[in-house]
Formats: C-alpha cells, sequence, structure tokens
C-alpha cells in the first residue's frame, strides 16, 4: 500500500518538478503547478510503472471513472485498479 | 518594394555546431559523412550518412522539453538561437504581432515515428507515450520556435521534398518582400537517420554505399544527412535602422513544378526555376557568379542539372562556378536547401567558393567548373541556390552580395 502510494508521489513530483517531499496527499495537481499535458503525461508513467490501464478521457476528465482531485484520491484510484486488474 | 537582407544565420549539420564552424569545414573541404550508427543499423544495406556527432540533447534542453521535442525540433532550436542572438533581436509588441516563422521540413519526426512503431508492432506494447503526436507532427518546429521566441505572425512549415527549405525561404523572402512583415525566421530542419527512415530511401536503390560524389564520372548516388539551418530574414530598413550587420540580399526567386514524373528529374522544369530566379532578380546572367547545385551525386540529377545549367546560362556558364556541398554535408532532404544557403553567403560575404569534394573523374555529361575537391577564393556578386524535388518541385533562390 504505501509503497504504491510513494511510487504515485515519486511520477507527480517528477511530472511537477518538486522534491517528493513537497508533494501531500492533499496537494490537488493545480497546487503542484501540473497542467493538461502533464496530467496526461502522469497518467501513462502511472500506467507504465504499474501496467495497468487508467480509464481517464482528456476531453472529460469530471466524468471518467477516475478521480484526480487530489494526490489522495489518485492513490486510491491506483490502488483500487491494482486490485481489480491483477 | 521592400529589399530584403539576411541579418542572422544558425546551424547545426553534419560538418559543425554553429556556422563559424560549418563554413570553415567547408573552406577546408572536410568530409561529415561516415559509419552510421543506431539500433539495428545492422539490418541496412546503407550505412554511411550525415549525422550529427557529438551533440547531447541533455546538456541544451530539459527533460520535459525533451519529452516533446523530436530530434528535428531541437536542430531547429539549436539554429534558431544562434540565428536570433546574431541577429540581436527581441521580440515583443508590434514586431511580435508580425513576425512569423516559415520552416521545411519533409519526413517530420520520423525517429519518433520509428520508436513507437517499433514498441507496438515490435515489442507488442500497447500504450505510447501521449506526445508523440505532438511531437511527430511537420509543424512542431515552427512552432515551438514561434513559443520560445513570442513570433506570432504568420508561422507555418512548407514540405516539398528536397526542395522544402527553398520554397520555405521563398515564402519567408515574399511576405517580407511584400511588407507583410518586417521580419521573417525561415530556414528548414531534418532529421530521418534512423532504422525505418533510412529503410525506406534504400528501397528506391538510389543510395550510395561508399561516399556522396557529385558531378564525378564514377558518382554513385546520393548519401542522406541530418541537421537545420534558420536564418532572419528582415526589411533592409527595418536592419539599417538598428545597425544591424547584414550577412547578404536576398533579391529573388523562382518556383517551377516539371509536372513530368514523380521521381525523375526535368531539365526544363530546373530551367524554368533558373531563368525565373534571374528575372524575379532583375539581373543578367553574367553577373552570376556561383551557383549552389542541388548536386545531389545521383546519375539522373547531376547530369541533368547541369544540362539545365548550360541552357539557362549560355556561354557564361563556362565561365560561372557551380558546386555542390552534399559532398561534405550529405543531402539533408527538407533542410538541405537552408544548409546550402550558408555555403552562397560564404561566397558572396567572404569571397570563398566551397568545394565539390569526392571528385574523382570528369564526367562530359557535367562539363562545368564544379570547384573539385578545394575551396577557391572569388569575388561574387550574385549566387543562386538550386533545389529540385522528388515530386517535380524546383525552387531556385537568388541572392546579392551586400555592400
Amino acid at each position: 500500500m504505501s509503497s504504491i502510494q510513494d511510487r504515485v508521489i515519486e511520477i507527480i513530483a517528477e511530472q511537477a518538478v518538486l522534491e517528493p517531499a513537497d508533494v501531500t496527499l492533499d496537494s490537488t495537481l493545480e497546487d503542484l503547478g501540473i497542467d493538461s499535458l502533464g496530467l496526461v503525461e502522469s497518467i501513462f508513467a502511472i500506467e507504465e510503472a504499474f501496467d495497468i490501464s487508467v480509464p481517464f478521457n482528456a476531453n472529460e476528465p469530471e466524468k471518467s471513472d477516475f478521480d484526480i482531485s487530489s494526490v489522495r484520491a489518485i492513490v486510491a484510484g491506483i490502488d483500487r485498479l491494482i486490485a481489480e486488474q491483477s | 518594394m521592400t529589399r530584403v537582407v539576411i541579418t542572422g544565420a544558425g546551424t547545426i549539420n553534419p560538418l559543425g555546431a554553429d556556422v563559424p564552424a560549418t563554413l570553415e569545414a567547408m573552406r577546408e573541404g572536410r568530409c561529415g559523412i561516415g559509419e552510421l550508427e543506431f539500433r539495428d543499423v545492422e539490418r541496412l544495406s546503407i550505412r554511411i550518412g550525415g549525422q550529427v556527432r557529438g551533440y547531447d540533447p541533455e546538456t541544451v534542453f530539459n527533460r520535459q522539453q525533451l519529452a516533446l521535442y523530436d530530434r528535428f525540433t531541437q536542430f531547429t532550436l539549436v539554429a534558431a538561437r544562434q540565428a536570433i542572438a546574431q541577429a540581436g533581436l527581441d521580440f515583443k509588441g508590434e514586431l511580435a504581432a508580425r513576425a512569423g516563422v516559415i520552416l521545411g521540413n519533409s519526413g517530420g519526426g520520423m525517429t519518433t515515428l520509428d520508436d513507437n512503431y517499433r514498441s507496438v508492432y515490435e515489442e507488442g506494447k500497447n500504450r505510447v507515450h501521449p506526445f508523440v503526436v505532438p511531437k511527430l507532427m511537420n509543424n512542431a518546429a515552427a512552432s515551438h520556435l514561434s513559443m520560445e521566441f513570442n513570433l506570432k505572425g504568420p508561422t507555418f512549415t512548407v514540405s516539398t521534398a528536397c526542395a522544402s527549405s527553398n520554397h520555405a525561404m521563398a515564402q519567408a523572402f515574399q511576405m517580407v518582400h511584400g511588407g507583410i512583415t518586417p521580419v521573417m525566421v525561415t530556414g528548414g530542419s531534418e532529421s530521418m537517420l534512423c532504422f525505418g527512415g533510412v529503410k525506406a530511401w534504400e528501397g528506391l536503390r538510389v543510395m550510395s554505399r561508399d561516399a556522396c560524389r557529385p558531378f564525378s564520372a564514377n558518382r554513385n548516388g546520393m548519401v542522406q544527412g541530418e541537421g537545420a539551418a534558420v536564418y532572419i530574414f528582415e526589411e533592409l530598413e527595418h536592419a539599417r535602422k538598428r545597425g544591424a550587420e547584414i550577412l547578404a540580399e536576398v533579391i529573388g526567386f523562382a518556383m517551377t513544378s516539371d509536372a513530368a514524373d514523380i521521381v525523375m528529374p526535368s531539365k526544363q522544369g530546373a530551367a524554368r526555376a533558373m531563368a525565373g530566379a534571374l528575372r524575379d532578380a532583375r539581373v543578367d546572367r553574367e553577373e552570376v557568379g556561383y551557383i549552389n547545385a542541388h548536386g545531389t551525386g545521383t546519375a539522373a540529377n547531376d547530369k541533368t542539372e547541369c544540362a539545365a545549367v548550360a541552357d539557362v546560362f549560355g556561354a557564361h556558364s563556362d565561365r560561372l562556378m557551380i558546386s555542390s556541398t552534399k559532398s561534405m554535408h550529405a543531402h539533408l532532404i527538407g533542410a538541405t536547401g537552408a544548409v546550402e544557403l550558408l555555403a552562397c553567403i560564404m561566397a558572396l560575404r567572404d569571397g570563398v567558393i566551397a568545394p565539390t569534394i569526392g571528385y574523382e573523374e570528369p564526367d562530359p555529361e557535367c562539363a562545368l567548373d564544379v570547384v573539385p575537391n578545394e575551396a577557391r577564393e572569388a569575388r561574387v556578386e550574385v549566387a543562386l541556390s538550386n533545389a529540385f524535388a522528388f515530386g517535380g518541385l524546383n525552387a531556385v533562390l537568388a541572392l546579392r552580395r551586400f555592400a
């Protein structure tokens, strides 16, 4: 569990050009300065890291079955996808 | 009509990582062609090319930029930074709103395409990086250049195979000449030296396995290269007012289509383009001292080009000099006219004519002064730069020494 969280934070931090310590579970992507292009790149990195498929459509992020409202929500979503897809 | 001058030049190509290094290599007749180095090269029958060496992208661009910049975009930005620094222009306000970018390019992000096809077809992966499309599109380089320097005027990419850069620079010239904008950034870039890129060219059976020897009787084909060159085309008065250094004046151009064959060149199409450029520039043929040839080193191009020069210039064709610098930097396809314009600038500004190296045996069908093997000093008033593309699309630029 915590290793997934650490890895996700690492990916998001790299995208935001921050230290992992500066990324908290309550951070939003907006807080971290990650734009839409940065978001799709992060999702790609997450898919590669965990060998999962993230259901995310950049046209209608709010309708996607994947909550990106905070780092905590993203980690929870990935935990769920790993459980479902393994 | 407004006079148009070149106030900045930048390049990275197999001969050098900037303009002074490239001109020095041309003066010395150095060859930038060597053994190709990239994945799966052992599966190619053509293993030589003009690769840009000693270039480490990570020292020039950050990780996020590299995720978006294919090699042809990287080359463009490297060359553009040099050109804009030399011109000393800062694009803001009215100038930023009017100045734009026109670049030539043929293959787009060929290495990006090749790497990602490999990963989905060969390695069976089902996921590609999200930036594949914005990285490989032909206009990526022009767009990134406009973003980096705040160029908000007409910006697009011209793709006419081996004539792309000349078509692009002719368009940029026309825009400044016609008063649409006081400044345009123009030139071309190409990077097709990857397994898929060279494999496709191999199929045509026009590539040499050992060297590019334009106009030499023993020539046996073209050699492909990569790189970019970028220029600042500026209104003469605009340049004068700010005391800019002027490298040369662009005085005219012409474009023609052979309307004949998808690969074989036509003497008439080439001749009409050269004659048209002279007419557009309002110069007599006797004023032309140097032609930078298309000179690919294929049997067909070189003899057709020489016959076209003889037709256009008559008795003067024996007095002018014509050389192909592709013998040194190879054929940069969509960037070739841009890099070759450097040889015209050197002829006009420095009075040094770049040689055709690798010249071993005279060919009676190419009986012109091709400046064999060694550079020559000569005062040149007017120079032409030829580009004759597959598809029969020709574009010739005319430049004058600026005094």
